[in-house]
Parts: C-alpha cells; structure tokens; sequence
C-alpha cells in the first residue's frame, strides 16, 4: 500500500540513517533545561560507550526524569544538545524509555502481550494491523524476560516486578539499543530488584546500553559500571569508587544525606529521599 | 409469546419508529465505540464542554439556514471541529488549569448558542430540540449522512487502532516511538468531535456525554481487553437505544432522556453486581 510505504519512509528515514560509525553510543552536550525560570538541569556533558550500564543518581528533584526524558527526545533541552551515534534523539527508533511505574495507568484494559506488542508499533507502518510476525517478537521478548506464561495477563493483574519486566520485553520488541529506565526499583521486594538486575545483565552482553535513574546508591555501586551523581549539574560521573567521594556526596545531597566518617571508611547512614526525582 | 411480539412489532408500523431505531442504534453505537476512548483517556468533561460549545453554531446554521437539517449538521459540525481543536489546545496551555478554562468557554459559548436561538419565534420548542434531541424526526437524509459519516469514524478508530492505543496508554512511548503524536491526537478530538454531531439528533447537546461515556464505563467494569471493552460498550449502547425507544413509546416519555435513563440503569445494575462479587 501506497500510504503505508510513505509512513514508513517519513517514520524510519532518520533511523536508516541513524548511527554513524565511529561515532559514541551517547554524547550529552552542556544540556541545559528550564521550566518557567527554574532551572532543572545546568549544562550537564557526559557521553556513555555502547554496552555499559550506568546509575543515575541523586537527590530528588535533582533532574534525574528530566534527563532521562531529554536523552529519549521526549523533552527538548532549552540549550545543548543530546547526539545518538552522531544523531538527535528524535532520528533515533532505538531508545526505549521505561516509566515509573506510578506515571502508568495500570487499569486500562489490555493484555501484557499487546502492551509488549506496542514497541513494535513505531516499525510496523500505518494501517497494518500487527501479523504473525510482530506476535513471534512478541513472544520471544516476553520468553527473554520469563513472562510468557503472563501472556494473556490484564496488565492490571502484575505484581511491581512482573511490570518492570514487561517494559524491559517491550524494549526488547522495539529492538532498543539504549534503554532509560526510570526509578525501576522503587516500591519492588529484595528478589524482584535482583531479577530485574539479571536482565540488565543479561541485556549487557547483548549490548544494549542502560541508563537507569535510582536513588539506592548501594545498588548503584555494587552493580553498574559507571556512576553518575547528578544535582541539577553533573557532580561527578565516573567507576562508583571515584565518584562517591564525601565531597561528591555532600556536593550532590547537602543535608539530605547522612554521612558518618569512621577513620578512613565512609557510611551512608540513610537519605532523605524515597520516590520521584 | 403472541403478545410479546405485538407489542415488539406494534411500533415498526410506523416509519418514523423504524428511522428512529436505526437513528438511535447507529448513533448510540458510534459514540460507545468512541467513547471507549473518552472513558480511558479521562476526557468526560471534555466530551460534555465539546457538546455544548456547538450551541452557538448549530444557532447560527437555523438563523441562516432557514431551519434546514442540512445546515445545522453542517454548522455544527464545523463548531464541533473548531471547538475540539480549541479545547484541545487550551488544554495545552499552563496558565490556567485546564478544567477552568474549559469551563470557562463551554458555559460562555452555550450562552451565546441561547442568546442566537432567542432571537427566534418559536425559541422553546427548536432550543429544546437542540438541548435534548428529537430521534423521532429523523428523515431519511438524515439517516444517510449518518450512516456515511459512522461508517467513515468507525473505519478511523479500525484502522488506527493500535496507534491510538498507544498515543492513549503510554505517550511517552509514542514519541519514542516518533509517531506523529499530535496529529494522532488531533486526529481523535476531530472523531469525537463529528461523533458528537452525528449523534446530535438522538439525545441533544445537553446528554451527549452520557452517550459518550455511561455504555464505555459500563463495558470497562465487566472486561480487561480493550476490543472486548469496544464490542461490549456497542452492544450496550444499542441495547439501550432499542429499550429507551420502546419506553418513549408506549409510555409517553421523552426519546433521548429515556435511551440515557436505560443506560444509566444498566451501569447502575452492573456496578452493583460487579461491587457484590468483589
């Protein structure tokens, strides 16, 4: 069909496109983001090489959301600018952004399958309803993360960590090679958290990059290759050892954080914060 | 059983129940299907301020149109779209928040559609038609062009099915996905905007939401799948559209208030029985 051809030509144009050689998986720019004269981010630069999976950390309201938003192309950055493999964001059909999972009405009447089948929508073109093909995709993604059982599920029916895996499927239904996922431990149970930890690492070895938003810095530092501390500017971004610094850490959290020095060790007592950011 | 159907058939003798049937039927099932939408997507008020705002051009299509169907159908459609798109961008705005300002120009607009119709002689009667519709005054060029235009927002809502759903579910993942998000949901506000003038003539202006939205919500407490969720709420809607007519009938009432009374019953039942096995 004549229109389908012509969507998928306006749709996939810049993906084709996309990714120039040599060029880094992410390179953030002196991103800057204002709402109504307060500032959320200040010129924030980093850039993340393909496979590696990274903490975005800090106190709330530090910009975590907004970056990541901004990464996906979903928020335009008042200044800077943010470049996938030498691209915009908005060329891009490979970044997947993953919700908390507050932000998700979890009432509307769909299956897990369907809503796993959605990351594929942007591939399939206009007025193509999904065939035998999309459903397999789905069906492999939703083996991948162990939920195929789950498949005819009312979305309503999960428990916190069977909703995080059913995003993490429907990133791999979209083929994504940059996944933003936002806050995807809060309110989840011990086993849940390490579940959705070893995806992350098996999408590693696939190499699928990760940005994930958390507020545990345990986590943060037993678990991710590299570290960013961010407090609407970039603190300190870096191997975890490096970057939680009692410096970094005052800098990022002020009084929000409890820091006890014990001769040369350094306890996190407990921050302040819980949800959002 | 020989009575039943008298009584069933007894109605049909007359064209103008027949016309009012279908008339009732295919509107009330257009604006379930839609309303789907309206339902899930949180917009009842919206779908209530969109009817009202067509007042003052559905005023102006009988001044001008010398009372013409044709016209008014034209009128309103034409306010339909340009109140649907209106709203929709002062729902985009921050300054104020957007249940104010809808309020604000659906109230002022309906006063403005009153102050035309006043201008009239025969003001009581014709503004009454508007507010609560006249389903049994339906011709049959009235039944055309309904026909042709729920079959062309039916087709829409088929055929664009999954990009509403997600545009509708999630639309952050719509724009990742770098579908046209805007335009899609423009696209639904102009649906629900002609749906919303199409069914015109069943229930009015001032019951239009409860087209919208009673049979969706009712279909939303019995399923968990979105296309069962579409069928049902159609089949509600019908159900009501045949049963409230029935009721004008033989009792003596007004059509659209009783097809929206049947449907309110019907969600006021189901509710029930859904809170009691819960």
């Amino acid at each position: 069909m004549a229109l389908t051809k012509w969507w998928r030509k306006v749709t996939l144009r810049e993906r084709e496109a996309g990714h120039a050689p040599g060029e880094p998986l992410l390179e953030v720019l002196r991103v800057s983001m204002h709402y109504n004269g307060v500032v959320a981010l200040e010129e924030i630069s980093f850039t993340v090489e393909p496979g590696e999976r990274i903490a975005v950390v800090g106190p709330n309201g530090a910009g975590k959301s907004t970056l990541l938003k901004i990464i996906a192309g979903v928020l335009t950055p008042t200044a800077g600018s943010v470049r996938i493999y030498g691209h915009g964001p908005q060329g891009h059909l490979c970044i997947a952004y993953i919700p908390q999972r507050n932000q998700v009405d979890w009432n509307f009447p769909l299956t897990v399958a369907y809503v796993v089948l959605m990351g594929g929508v942007g591939m399939m073109g206009l007025l193509r309803h999904p065939s035998a093909r999309d459903w397999e995709a789905v069906r492999q993604a939703l083996e991948r993360v162990d939920m195929l059982d789950l498949a005819d599920r009312p979305i309503r029916a999960l428990s916190g960590g069977q909703q995080q895996r059913m995003f993490i499927a429907r990133a791999l239904a979209q083929e994504a090679e940059l996944l933003l996922m936002d806050e995807p431990f809060t309110g989840l149970d011990l086993p849940a958290q390490e579940g959705i930890l070893e995806l992350l690492e098996g999408l590693r070895r696939q190499g699928v990059t990760v940005l994930v938003a958390t507020h545990d810095l345990e986590q943060a530092a037993a678990y991710f290759d590299r570290v960013l501390l961010l407090n609407r500017r970039l603190v300190a971004f870096g191997i975890p050892e490096q970057v939680f610094t009692p410096e970094a850490l005052r800098t990022a959290y002020g009084g929000h954080l409890r820091l006890v020095q014990i001769g040369d060790e350094l306890i996190v007592v407990g921050d302040t914060c819980c949800e959002g950011g | 059983m020989g009575e039943i159907m008298r009584l069933l058939m007894d109605p049909l003798q007359h064209a103008f129940m027949v016309r009012g049937l279908i008339a009732a039927v295919v509107a009330g099932g257009l604006c379930a299907l839609v309303g789907t939408y309206v339902v899930l997507r949180g917009m009842a008020f919206f779908g209530d301020a969109l009817a009202h705002s067509i007042l003052p051009g559905l005023a102006l299509g009988y001044l001008l149109g010398g009372g013409s169907r044709e016209a008014l159908f034209w009128w309103g459609l034409g306010a339909a779209i340009l109140a649907a798109l209106g709203i929709g961008a002062l729902s985009r705005g921050q300054r104020l928040k957007e249940d104010t300002a809808i309020g604000v120009l659906f109230a002022g607009a309906m006063a403005l559609g009153v102050v035309l119709i006043s201008t009239t002689r025969s003001y009581a009667v014709d503004l009454t038609d508007l507010l609560f519709g006249n389903v049994l005054g339906v011709g049959e060029r009235d039944l055309i062009r309904l026909g042709i235009f729920a079959g062309i927002v039916a087709a829409a809502i088929v055929l664009f099915y999954k990009e509403f759903l997600v545009i509708s579910f999630d639309p952050v993942l719509a724009v990742t996905l770098r579908l046209p998000t805007r335009l899609f949901e423009n696209l639904l506000l102009i649906l629900i905007a002609v749906t919303v003038v199409v069914a015109l003539q069943t229930v009015g202006v001032a019951l239009m939401v409860a087209m919208l939205v009673t049979p969706a919500a009712t279909a939303y407490l019995l399923t968990h799948r979105m296309p069962a969720m579409m069928v049902l709420s159609v089949l509600l809607a019908g159900f009501s559209a045949v049963v409230g007519l029935y009721a004008s009938y033989y009792v003596g009432i007004a059509s659209g208030a009783a097809i929206v009374l049947t449907a309110t019953v019907l969600f006021l039942i189901i509710r029930g029985i859904v809170e009691i096995r819960s």
